[in-house]
């Protein structure tokens, strides 16, 4: 703050317009009510009072692509629904934002090799912005995700375009951290050693 | 009734247009010539001691083994089947009706073999004369709408055939 501190009066902030409004953005996303298969269960889990998808304002489920910001492809696009995946997604105002939910809309998941009628992932269709493996992903995935595109948002630069685009470094994420004893090489190694000479048969 | 008075009853009503017939198992059936399949399908239900008056399902089956060398040892020779399960709610019984079909009409590659429609005879055979047309490529002659159900109108081939092939890209999607 530097200098700004101290000089006004107290809850008064000082930010830029751009910050304000990807903050606004980012608390207001609405999805596209759109559910294809078992993962729209599993999206309407996320919106009930249980996982609370309206803690990120992203509970405003619009009936209408003309409202939404958000697409939550949740479930397998089959090639008949393709054309109309594509078609919601062009109707949706910018900036739009995609969530590709589940092992189906990732990458065709069980109906990959056999699956005729199944689009292999509906990154063929629209582009998307996260992935959310699963099947069906657990709301806590779904959220996670959602905080992903938040995380996006709030990376925009729409005002200081031309400015090379900073990719957005995740603020929670959920990388798994290895336990203290394999984070570390040669520790890891000692483990391993150590693992194996209990896992030896004991002498009769 | 028990299956085997039925067929005695269809063997004495049609007799040569019975072309096949097993009794054991637990899906006794009887094959007959496509030509009279409408004047069979309203005997059966018609006839005060079968009164057949509720079709099950309509099944396309593909016999067709790709693998050349699994070929002498298939047992069957290539032809597509289509299955007509039906039961009856006054009587309490059972049968399986089959057709026996070459898998293109006259041996050309891509005109699918026909077979009367039985649409007027059982209503519910309206749409499962559809799906058997989309996915396994029977055309029903007479069937009052006869469009792909299931799959996309503009979509080519029959992908339930054991010789489909996957199309390279629909729509401009990558299909493989």
């Amino acid at each position: 703050m530097g200098m700004m501190e101290g000089r006004w009066e107290e809850g008064f902030v000082t930010t830029t317009l751009e910050n304000a409004i990807n903050w606004a953005r980012q608390g207001s996303l609405w999805p596209m009510t759109f559910g294809l298969a078992c993962c729209a269960i599993e999206m309407m889990a996320t919106g009930a009072s249980r996982y609370d998808i309206d803690r990120f304002g992203a509970g405003a489920f619009r009936a209408t692509p003309r409202q939404a910001d958000l697409m939550i492809v949740a479930g397998t696009v089959n090639f008949k629904m393709a054309d109309r995946v594509r078609r919601l997604y062009n109707q949706m105002p910018e900036p739009k934002f995609v969530i590709a939910m589940g092992a189906c809309t990732c990458g065709g998941g069980p109906y990959y090799k056999y699956g005729y009628n199944v689009v292999k992932g509906v990154d063929l269709v629209v582009p998307v912005d996260v992935y959310v493996p699963g099947c069906p992903p657990r709301p806590e995935a779904l959220l996670e995700g959602l905080m992903r595109i938040q995380d996006k948002v709030r990376g925009m630069k729409d005002l200081t375009k031309g400015q090379p685009i900073q990719l957005p470094v995740p603020k929670r994420s959920g990388a798994v951290m290895l336990p203290d004893e394999l984070a570390d090489p040669a520790k890891s190694l000692e483990f391993q050693v150590q693992n194996k000479e209990r896992a030896k048969p004991a002498k009769a | 009734m028990a299956p085997a008075d039925i067929v005695a009853l269809l063997d004495e009503r049609f007799g040569p247009a019975v072309t096949g017939k097993k009794l054991e198992g637990c899906d006794p059936w009887v094959a007959v010539d496509p030509a009279r399949l409408v004047e069979v399908c309203t005997f059966l239900r018609d006839d005060p001691r079968l009164r057949f008056d509720l079709l099950n399902c309509i099944s396309g089956v593909d016999y067709l083994e790709t693998d050349a060398k699994k070929v002498p040892k298939a047992g069957f020779e290539p032809h597509l089947e289509v299955v007509y399960h039906l039961s009856s709610f006054t009587h309490r019984h059972r049968f399986v009706l089959k057709l026996i079909l070459p898998r293109w009409k006259d041996g050309v590659a891509g005109q699918l073999p026909e077979v009367p429609t039985v649409s007027h005879v059982w209503p519910a055979a309206d749409w499962h004369e559809r799906e058997t047309y989309d996915l396994v490529g029977v055309r029903f002659t007479g069937h009052p709408d006869l469009r792909r159900i299931l799959l996309a109108e503009d979509w080519e081939g029959h992908p339930l055939r054991k010789d489909y092939e996957f199309p390279l890209e629909y729509h401009g999607i990558r299909c493989r």
